[in-house]
């Protein structure tokens, strides 16, 4: 480990807790929801975190087509596999959140489903880089990311078709949307902390895979010298 | 033939040799049609409808049954390539990858579109189903769906031959990304049959579809074809 990767991993731990205590402490119990609301600070910046991520693994998986680098292939795998994980607490904590407050824990709802889909995709594609064998993986990984990616503003404009019963985005979402300035602390703080987090584990995910990489083209170079 | 052979005719004779071989064989559309009339029965033994439920019911019913007949058939469509490494000798000759790709659609489009052929006929039977909006609507519905689905099926086929279980890599890849055609060719017919919404917006969605990833697969067909 680098001395800068420890570095950052200490100012990330750092804005984990300074969030945590805006989300609970110091920004105010919502009106309506009570306490249940604050699950929205770790809601929100995972889904942002986790939408990002996919854009990072359309962007990288494209680069590799272009110009077939082994770092471009570890990042698009890193960012997929990060994102999935942030995807994965999205609608875990949706669950939770909705239960109390819509009295069910899910409805196929255009947000929901969206999210849904979205998660089924980028699985797939971890499935299929997990099934793929030999040196074409980083190739038909990187032809999945892109179908994905294109994909997206597809579902969301299908299942946007059904009526939707998640809030409105709280944030831009027209006339009487927005938060109380305490909140949007909290969710800025907690956002940040978040993507810290997610650059944390995308950088730790990139570097392993570069080395499990170096370290099997040394096995390889070491057999056929042993022949 | 012509002296410089075009996109076009090597695509034409690439699908020829593909009809000649299931025209031979009938492997790939004797077992999508039995496979989709055991879906189709045992469908019917799941749910027993009425003619107004079946309206609204038959639509799903159908598409889910024509999907899952699809990847029976999508799955032989590069494995009869894989043997004699006839794949490695279209790798080396200097057609265009894209010639094999819209082939290999086409005679997929046309496998899938005759088993709808044979199995319209048999869902009308089974479930009493008589249409309240127009036909023809239905028609262009099919075409488009059936575009969507085998136009992202043939490319992913040619992913998952390259992996481990190749049989059941081709779903798990191919359902996540068609859930939007999916959802769009199902609505698109429920809402003919029954003839209470309008079913533009769903046919225009399955365009798009269809338009966007024919490009895309057109464009990443020969990355993938060498890879590898």
């Amino acid at each position: 480990m680098t001395k800068l990767y420890k570095a950052f991993s200490a100012v990330t731990a750092l804005l984990l807790l300074y969030g945590f205590c805006q989300a609970w402490y110091i920004a105010p119990t919502e009106a309506t929801m009570g306490n249940v609301q604050r699950i929205f600070y770790y809601h929100l910046p995972s889904a942002w975190v986790a939408f990002l991520l996919f854009f990072v693994n359309f962007l990288a998986s494209a680069w590799y087509l272009i110009r077939r680098t082994d770092g471009a292939d570890a990042l698009a795998l890193a960012a997929a596999e990060v994102g999935v994980s942030f995807c994965t607490i999205v609608l875990i904590t949706g669950p939770i959140w909705a239960r109390p407050i819509w009295g069910i824990w899910w409805t196929w709802d255009a947000r929901l489903t969206s999210t849904l889909v979205l998660w089924l995709i980028y699985v797939s594609y971890l499935v299929l880089r997990h099934y793929a064998t030999g040196g074409q993986v980083p190739v038909l990984a990187a032809a999945l990311g892109i179908f994905g990616f294109v994909d997206v503003p597809i579902v969301y404009m299908a299942i946007r078709w059904f009526r939707t019963q998640h809030p409105q985005p709280v944030i831009g979402g027209g006339q009487g949307s927005g938060l109380d300035h305490t909140m949007w602390v909290a969710v800025l703080w907690n956002l940040a902390a978040f993507a810290m987090l997610a650059v944390l584990f995308v950088w730790a995910r990139y570097r392993q895979a570069l080395a499990e990489r170096a370290l099997e083209e040394a096995y390889i170079q070491a057999e056929g010298e042993a022949q | 033939m012509s002296a410089t052979p075009t996109l076009w005719s090597i695509t034409r004779r690439s699908l020829a040799k593909d009809l000649r071989l299931e025209w031979r064989s009938k492997d790939a559309i004797n077992s999508m049609l039995f496979f989709a009339l055991l879906v189709v029965v045992i469908f019917s033994f799941g749910f027993d409808p009425t003619a107004e439920e079946s309206r609204r019911i038959a639509g799903g019913l159908l598409w889910v049954a024509v999907l899952f007949a699809t990847v029976v058939a999508l799955n032989q469509t590069w494995t009869r390539e894989l043997r004699n490494q006839v794949l490695d000798a279209y790798r080396l000759s200097p057609a265009p990858p894209q010639a094999l790709f819209l082939s290999k659609t086409i005679g997929n489009f046309l496998f899938v579109a005759i088993l709808e052929v044979l199995m319209v006929p048999l869902f009308v039977v089974f479930y009493n189903l008589r249409s309240v909006g127009p036909v023809w609507q239905l028609l262009v519905v099919a075409l488009l769906a059936t575009w969507a689905l085998v136009v992202n099926g043939t490319f992913f086929a040619a992913l998952s031959i390259r992996t481990r279980s190749r049989e059941i890599m081709l779903p798990l890849i191919l359902f996540p990304i068609s859930i939007p055609a999916l959802l769009a060719m199902v609505d698109a017919t429920t809402s003919i049959l029954t003839g209470d919404n309008s079913p533009y917006f769903w046919m225009r969605l399955l365009a798009v579809y269809d338009v966007v990833f024919t490009a895309v697969s057109l464009l990443l067909f020969e990355p993938v074809l060498n890879a590898e």
